[in-house]
């Protein structure tokens, strides 16, 4: 959905030039996202703590995660 | 676009995470709970057929009926009683002894990691999304099925076809080995699912065929011989049915994470 007054190729071309305009931060916030899934995977899936592992351990077994 | 991100995350994360659950109580959980009666002793596969053998015909070779005979989907309690061939419990496993005493917390809690499990693939997923919008393209949600099974390749198949999904009480090699090679095959199939996708040139095909295919060459780490303790049969059904779910679950991540990263933009 294009806002009034704005045709579609022009609302693409302001798009892709905020996204341009900022190119560090926008791999800044790919990487954090990123990370944050990956420790948090890490944390359901993988940490060895022995509370984490008990109450993680049907999803552990059922995901294929190598668990204890 | 970090708001973004973790919207489509969190929202398509907990949706799948859900259907994970559900069809995990449906379809795994109670192969999961008979391998623990195989696990702790309270069913003993084959016990019959070997004291038969060795020992002529003493007691427990005429009550060896049980492991063939219990249900495929009894509830813990009905299993251990319909058997008589119970040995004293031979492996101790506190977390078990614990989860029989409370199924409700127990299944809570494998809800819970459910979502937990399912919003981290959500954010990896988007993560990809946006990637891939840095380089010029779209990501929409008619490739919402893709990239769930781009996904379940990644962490769920792949894996798999090193490290097989385990039943309770399955003996494995190190753990930090294994963890490691988890890690490095999802890692690698990840890339070169991306190379096939959006690379250009032939190339693509020699890097993302090699990619795909590294962590095997390399294999993953086992034990020399095999010590599980329940049924090939009940390992093998439950192995399946986790990919099933996974499967499932997967396609549902995809679709409803592209359908929101699309709605978001507008």
């Amino acid at each position: 959905m294009t806002p009034s007054g704005v045709t579609a190729k022009e609302f693409d071309m302001t798009t892709q030039t905020k996204v341009a305009a900022k190119p560090a931060s926008a791999l800044l916030s790919i990487l954090f996202v990123a990370l944050l899934g990956a420790t948090s995977l890490f944390v359901a899936g993988h940490a060895q703590s022995a509370t984490l592992h008990d109450a993680a351990h049907d999803v552990r077994h059922s995901s294929g995660f190598p668990c204890h | 676009m970090i708001q973004r991100m973790v919207v489509s995350a969190l929202l398509a994360g907990f949706a799948a995470g859900l259907v994970a659950a559900l069809l995990h109580f449906a379809f795994v959980q109670p192969k999961i709970l008979l391998a623990e009666q195989y696990e702790s002793g309270a069913l003993v596969h084959f016990e019959g057929a070997k004291t038969g053998v060795g020992a002529a015909h003493d007691q427990t070779a005429h009550d060896h009926a049980a492991p063939a005979d219990a249900p495929a989907d009894a509830s813990a309690g009905t299993a251990a009683e319909s058997t008589t061939a119970a040995q004293p419990a031979a492996h101790d496993h506190p977390a078990t002894d614990e989860a029989e005493a409370s199924p409700l917390k127990r299944n809570a809690l494998t809800a819970a990691f459910y979502g937990l499990t399912y919003v981290s693939y959500g954010l990896l997923l988007v993560a990809a999304f946006a990637a891939v919008e840095q380089t010029g393209r779209q990501v929409t949600a008619a490739e919402g099925l893709l990239w769930g099974l781009a996904g379940f390749a990644v962490f769920q198949l792949a894996p798999a076809m090193g490290l097989e999904p385990e039943l309770p009480g399955t003996p494995a090699a190190d753990l930090a080995a294994r963890q490691i090679w988890w890690w490095g095959t999802a890692a690698s199939t990840a890339m070169g699912l991306a190379a096939l996708a959006y690379g250009s040139g032939p190339l693509r095909w020699a890097l993302g065929l090699v990619l795909l295919a590294l962590p095997h060459v390399i294999g993953a780490p086992h034990m020399d011989g095999f010590g599980g303790v329940a049924p090939p049969e009940l390992a093998s059904t439950f192995a399946a049915r986790t990919l099933g779910v996974s499967l499932v679950a997967w396609l549902s991540l995809g679709y409803l994470a592209t359908r929101l990263w699309a709605e978001a933009e507008r």
